[in-house]
């Protein structure tokens, strides 16, 4: 029953998807910038779905704290991870942005540079659980780390917006600003895709994390016999 | 009817999906001196870290005299002496005792350290460090340490083994004066002989799970084994 | 009460133990000195523009300071099986937090009270002017790395590669209050005080620190006892 709900988000965020890049691809240029605006189809969506995992993560982890299944441990380290994947092309699509626009590969944008923190935090989660071997310790000490890392997210975007309005530097697309009715359709559609994306790599991660729960339960009780 | 002192039940432990420790439930009167034993491996230690409030049971209930070792002010009445002496090398004597003193909240942290530093022979090396202790010195310092508190549970983790013949003989002496004062003693053992004579009762961990549970026999005291040819696997 | 005074006996009894051995402390404020040493030949102390980010380089010499006598203060708790000690105490695992983190709070403020003045002298910077401003800096970002330090010294005690997880973790949390321990210090070193849009940074530190010592005070039982 799982697998057909997975297949069938699957097919929906792949026919979104197709139908998105079609939609994107005929969209008039960007006056100041050229074909390149179109990666920001891209690069908000796996932002805002990678902080929804965070945000996922930190209820997991809670979770996992109060009621000890390891359900929730599972669905933490999946989120987290795929979080990171997608946070990954949150940053490269902004390094190839500032590449075309500004000339270089890197520049110190707020947003940007927040996320390179959180991915930096997040990645400390996976090289946490790496380190623990027994499944309880390591699913308990990863949840009080996600904890730490979420509290702290707002705190990193606050601390290094005030960075950089020290120091102003170009600022990377004003969401805010005048944004054409077409390209808010688009984004929205490209958001949900990405989503669906998300939610089935998630299951199949956790179904990964959940046979290798199993494997490790055989394993120890073969050496105990 | 005595009181219960330590009451365990459905009692489980997880590694992960694995159970260290299968539904175990018994109690403990007030008073008895309950061997535990039992393979390596088989769970001893980690029910009494348990008991002791160290760690977390993935299920069931544990009751040290009527309230969870969990909470803090339980473990006032709990007396740990575990396989590390939990003694700090860096200190004297005397201060190890006056910390545990002042930790378990004694209102004459001094006097119970100077009077337990008496009772276990250590009086005289009461300011040396005990970096410099021999190790029967250091075993003795730590039954000191459990004792300290008066405390009305003394929870053992395999207590005589590697003891030197002094520390055995003072162990010995101070545990059966516990059970004559009415404690309530819980030792996991390796089934010596010194443990088996304290014991009221004897209680089999294999595999996690409560093989036996019951009072102490002359065959056990004369055949160790016992207990394990007919209620053990092998 | 009784939870400040167990706090403050497992604070003594660090201090204690530390004092007789000073092995943390020692090899902490030697570090200290060589990485000053070291930035000092990365970055030319006598050019001007060197001495205006000095403050900022100063949270580096701090942080990894630091971080010995963090990872000391749970490791010190392993020979004799010690924490069990502890553990088995009436103590809650909050006030355990308390008093280790006091000691190391106290600790590795003695690190920086010899690093300061060090500093000063490769640098050639009077950094007095703004004094009791600058010690309120340094109190409120020693105490942010403490507090997260401390939980994760407790956290990272039985793991492999103990030494290089507890920086990797602890780091990346503390960026936000290094951002502004670091723009205050080198401001207050160059002697402009904190005003105007520099008081964002203050209140910056003492919510940072006030959000995680809570944090820590209610996870650490968690980590402790599990």
């Amino acid at each position: 029953m799982r697998q057909k709900v997975m297949i069938g988000m699957l097919a929906l965020a792949a026919i979104l998807l197709v139908r998105n890049l079609y939609v994107i691809s005929v969209l008039p240029d960007e006056v100041n910038q050229g074909q390149i605006f179109r990666i920001i189809f891209f690069h908000v969506p796996a932002a805002v779905a990678a902080m929804t995992g965070s945000a996922v993560a930190l209820i997991a982890s809670v979770l996992f704290l109060v009621k000890k299944d390891f359900f929730y441990d599972s669905l933490a380290v999946a989120v987290t991870e795929v979080g990171l994947a997608f946070l990954a092309v949150n940053l490269v699509t902004g390094s190839i942005w500032a590449r075309v626009i500004w000339g270089v590969w890197w520049a110190w944008d707020p947003r940007l540079t927040s996320a390179l923190v959180c991915w930096v935090l997040y990645a400390g989660y996976l090289i946490l659980r790496q380190a623990l071997e027994e499944p309880t310790q390591r699913a308990t000490f990863a949840a009080v780390y996600s904890i730490f890392a979420f509290t702290d997210v707002p705190i990193v975007y606050f601390s290094i917006r005030w960075w950089r309005t020290l120091h102003p530097q170009p600022v990377f697309f004003n969401k805010n600003g005048s944004f054409p009715a077409d390209w808010s359709a688009a984004l929205r559609l490209n958001l949900i895709a990405l989503f669906l994306f998300y939610a089935v790599l998630t299951m199949i991660r956790l179904r990964q994390e959940q046979a290798q729960r199993e494997i490790d339960y055989l394993r120890r009780t073969v050496h105990a016999m | 009817m005595s009181a219960v002192a330590v009451d365990c039940a459905g009692v489980w432990k997880f590694y992960g999906d694995f159970p260290a420790l299968r539904d175990i439930s018994f109690h403990v009167p007030e008073g008895q001196c309950l061997a535990l034993i039992g393979r390596n491996g088989a769970g001893k230690t980690t029910l009494l870290r348990i008991l002791g409030g160290f760690s977390r049971a993935g299920r069931g209930e544990t009751k040290i005299l009527g309230n969870s070792p969990r909470e803090a002010d339980a473990r006032r009445r709990i007396g740990f002496l575990g396989h590390g002496i939990a003694i700090y090398d860096e200190l004297s004597a005397i201060e190890n005792l006056r910390l545990f003193g002042k930790l378990y909240g004694l209102a004459n942290p001094d006097d119970a350290a100077r009077r337990w530093l008496e009772r276990t022979g250590l009086e005289r090396v009461r300011d040396g460090l005990v970096r410099e202790f021999s190790r029967g010195m250091r075993q003795r310092l730590a039954v000191a340490r459990a004792l300290l508190h008066d405390p009305a549970v003394l929870l053992l983790d395999e207590p005589f083994t590697a003891l030197d013949d002094r520390a055995i003989a003072v162990l010995q002496s101070v545990l059966r004066e516990a059970l004559a004062q009415g404690r309530t003693v819980v030792m996991s053992t390796h089934q010596l002989r010194e443990a088996l004579e304290l014991a009221t009762h004897v209680a089999l961990i294999n595999r996690g799970r409560l093989a036996f549970h019951g009072e102490r026999s002359p065959e056990m005291l004369s055949d160790p084994g016992w207990v394990y040819a007919r209620y053990g696997d092998t | 009460m009784r939870f400040l005074r167990q706090a403050m006996v497992i604070t003594a009894k660090d201090l204690r133990a530390e004092m007789r051995t000073k092995e943390a402390i020692n090899a902490s404020i030697a570090f200290a000195i060589v990485i000053l040493l070291i930035l000092s030949f990365a970055f030319d102390p006598s050019e001007e523009t060197t001495r205006e980010i000095s403050g900022g380089l100063l949270w580096i010499v701090f942080t990894f300071a630091g971080t010995l006598v963090l990872n000391r203060s749970f490791a010190r708790e392993l020979p004799n099986d010690c924490l069990d000690g502890l553990l088995a105490a009436p103590v809650p695992g909050s006030a355990i937090f308390l008093g280790k983190a006091l000691s190391n709070f106290l600790l590795i403020l003695a690190v920086e009270a010899v690093a300061l003045p060090v500093f000063g002298i490769f640098y050639n910077v009077r950094w007095t002017r703004q004094f009791w401003p600058l010690m309120l800096v340094q109190a409120l970002g020693t105490w942010g790395l403490t507090a997260i330090g401390t939980v994760f010294s407790a956290l990272t005690v039985n793991i492999r590669l103990r030494e290089v997880m507890l920086p990797l973790l602890v780091y990346p949390l503390m960026i936000p209050m290094l951002l502004g321990a670091m723009l205050l210090t080198a401001q207050l070193v160059m002697g402009q005080p904190i005003a105007g849009d520099s008081v964002v940074w203050l209140r910056l530190l003492f919510g940072f620190d006030i959000i995680f010592t809570a944090l820590a005070l209610v996870l650490m039982e968690t980590v402790l006892r599990g």
